[in-house]
């Protein structure tokens, strides 16, 4: 693995939600590297731990990658400070593992909430043989449907007041879907008990899973061992490491019980 | 001549500075950034008698200038780390320190004797650790206690051991001199300090092991006095550790009486923390026309 240090330029910033910001950052090497699925990790100014941020956007052209964050406390409050022209400190690509595509000709991507940004590179990669199903609180949570929407891919937004899009949770949207035509895979990215339904709801239909974890994280590398989540081989139970081994995993190795 | 270089209970480093135990892996991942033969040493991740799985997480909590961590002790044994960690680390050109601990007092005899057979140059020996039930801490927070396993360790091994303190005791230069007067040939401190955080929505310990130990520029001042009053204690070397993130606190750390140095906290805000100074160190031995970076070991001039 590989990876990127240093200041790089904030070339642009928007808000696209409350507390929801949108970052494309200029970083040539970084955006070479990285891979649908993997993370950046951000110093914050007057903060002791960088804040893993998902990549939502690689342009290899233009050397650019675009992160969307939400504000959850003080270090995310610090950062969406940052404006257009700033530099920001990462060290980029992280995640040893991220999605893998081949294989797979139709896909349904799953999104809730903030875990819908790194989906977006999996659309892409799709088009028209994906559909996306983005959940989302109420109307005003709403991210990314028009760039969802570019990528040529079937949208369906959920929201659990009905606010926007249909009324209701994203695993119920994904059962119809299945009944009308099965992936070959289903990528999902959001809350742990939405990753725990969907992985159950796809084992009932025997469709292959990628979901992207979350865990609170120190070094981002590897080497402090804090970050870890239950997985299975082979009927053995052990910790993984979101940061280096994942942070996707396959959904049937996942133990995402409390 | 390298004026950085120091003899440390016995052991060359080419400089004082030496990634952590616990923050720095087995170094390999930190090796995309520089190159380790930079480092003085390495105090690699801490080895058990047998595989520890560790803690249930969250294991990692932010605080004000700090952190709160409680992995556990998470570690393959000391069998797989013989096997397949130590030889490539051994090829690296710096010092590698094998940190170890045991469950039992039998577990650090049998760990330490197995540590003797290979040709690891120095043992630092947790009896510190805040984050395990068994053994860990609780050796560590009595002069009883912290003797006898440097007593077990001392006898099965000839190799250097560096006995790595708690903080959390009442006086711990007490604790210092009771391994002193077992045949430690240095100490390292401080280990993190017993720290606590709640998340007021939820009511739950941020911890999922709920306390867990706390390190970063929060504990530095903690660290410095700890040091001082080590050093002042004891005639064997002291390694100075807690809090260290740029070459003034390396430099602040020595004063107090470390003649070598930990960096581990600072290294998850900025990997290259050590490299970084470890270069301001050479500029501040020149700057300041100095022979040796040994000349200001233990040179603070208390009031």
């Amino acid at each position: 693995m590989k990876y990127t240090q240093g200041c790089y330029p904030i070339i642009s910033k928007t808000a696209l939600a409350k507390e929801i910001y949108d970052m494309t950052i200029l970083c040539p090497d970084a955006a070479q590297a990285a891979q649908a699925g993997q993370f950046i990790n951000i110093k914050v100014d007057g903060f002791m731990l960088r804040r893993p941020i998902s990549i939502c956007g690689i342009d290899k052209e233009k050397g650019t990658l675009r992160i969307v964050f939400e504000v959850r406390g003080k270090g995310t409050k610090e950062l969406s400070q940052l404006a257009e022209g700033d530099l920001i400190d990462i060290i980029a690509p992280l995640g040893g593992n991220g999605f893998k595509f081949d294989g797979y000709n139709k896909a349904v991507i799953i999104g809730g909430g903030i875990g819908n940004p790194p989906m977006l590179p999996i659309a892409e990669h799709f088009g028209t043989n994906a559909k996306i199903i983005s959940g989302f609180r109420n109307s005003s949570a709403v991210i990314l449907q028009n760039d969802f929407a570019k990528t040529g891919a079937q949208t369906i937004l959920c929201t659990d007041d009905g606010s926007a899009g249909r009324k209701g949770f994203v695993t119920d949207a994904l059962k119809e879907e299945i009944a009308k035509e099965k992936p070959d895979v289903i990528y999902a990215c959001g809350p742990s008990v939405m990753l725990k339904r969907i992985v159950e709801i796809a084992r009932e239909n025997g469709i292959r899973t990628q979901v992207s974890l979350e865990e609170r994280m120190g070094c981002g590398i590897g080497a402090c061992l804090v970050c870890v989540c239950r997985t299975i081989r082979d009927g053995e139970e052990f910790y993984s490491h979101v940061c280096k081994d994942g942070p996707v995993f396959d959904g049937e190795e996942v133990n995402f019980d409390e | 001549m390298n004026k950085l270089a120091v003899n440390f209970a016995g052991v060359d480093f080419k400089n004082p500075v030496i990634p952590a135990s616990g923050t720095f892996g087995y170094g390999k991942e930190y090796e995309e950034f520089f190159d380790l033969s930079r480092l003085g040493g390495i105090s690699v991740k801490g080895t058990t008698e047998k595989l520890r799985t560790g803690n249930l997480p969250p294991r990692i909590a932010e605080t004000p200038s700090g952190m709160l961590n409680s992995v556990g002790l998470q570690n393959p044994g000391v069998d797989h780390f013989i096997a397949h960690e130590l030889p490539y680390l051994m090829g690296k050109n710096t010092v590698i320190i094998a940190n170890m601990a045991g469950s039992t007092a039998d577990g650090y005899r049998e760990v330490a004797e197995k540590l003797d057979q290979t040709d690891v140059p120095m043992i630092e020996v947790n009896i510190s650790c805040p984050n395990v039930k068994a053994g860990g801490a609780a050796f560590g927070v009595s002069c009883e206690g912290a003797a006898q396993i440097t007593k077990i360790v001392r006898a099965a091994t000839k190799k250097p051991i560096m006995i790595k303190l708690s903080p959390n005791v009442t006086n711990i230069a007490e604790i210092a001199k009771a391994v002193e007067a077992e045949g430690a040939d240095a100490v390292s401190l401080i280990n993190t300090l017993l720290g606590m955080r709640i998340d007021i929505r939820t009511k739950r310990p941020i911890l999922h092991n709920n306390v867990g130990g706390l390190s970063g520029p929060a504990v530095f001042p903690v660290a410095v006095r700890m040091v001082w009053q080590v050093a002042n204690a004891v005639k064997i070397p002291v390694c100075g550790m807690g809090g260290i993130s740029t070459w003034e606190d390396a430099v602040e750390m020595m004063m107090a009486g470390a003649s070598t140095v930990q960096v581990g906290a600072a290294l998850f805000n900025d990997p290259l923390a050590a490299v970084k100074i470890i270069d301001g160190l050479e500029k501040y031995v020149e700057d300041n026309h100095l022979n040796s970076i040994n000349d200001i070991v233990g040179a603070v001039k208390p009031w």
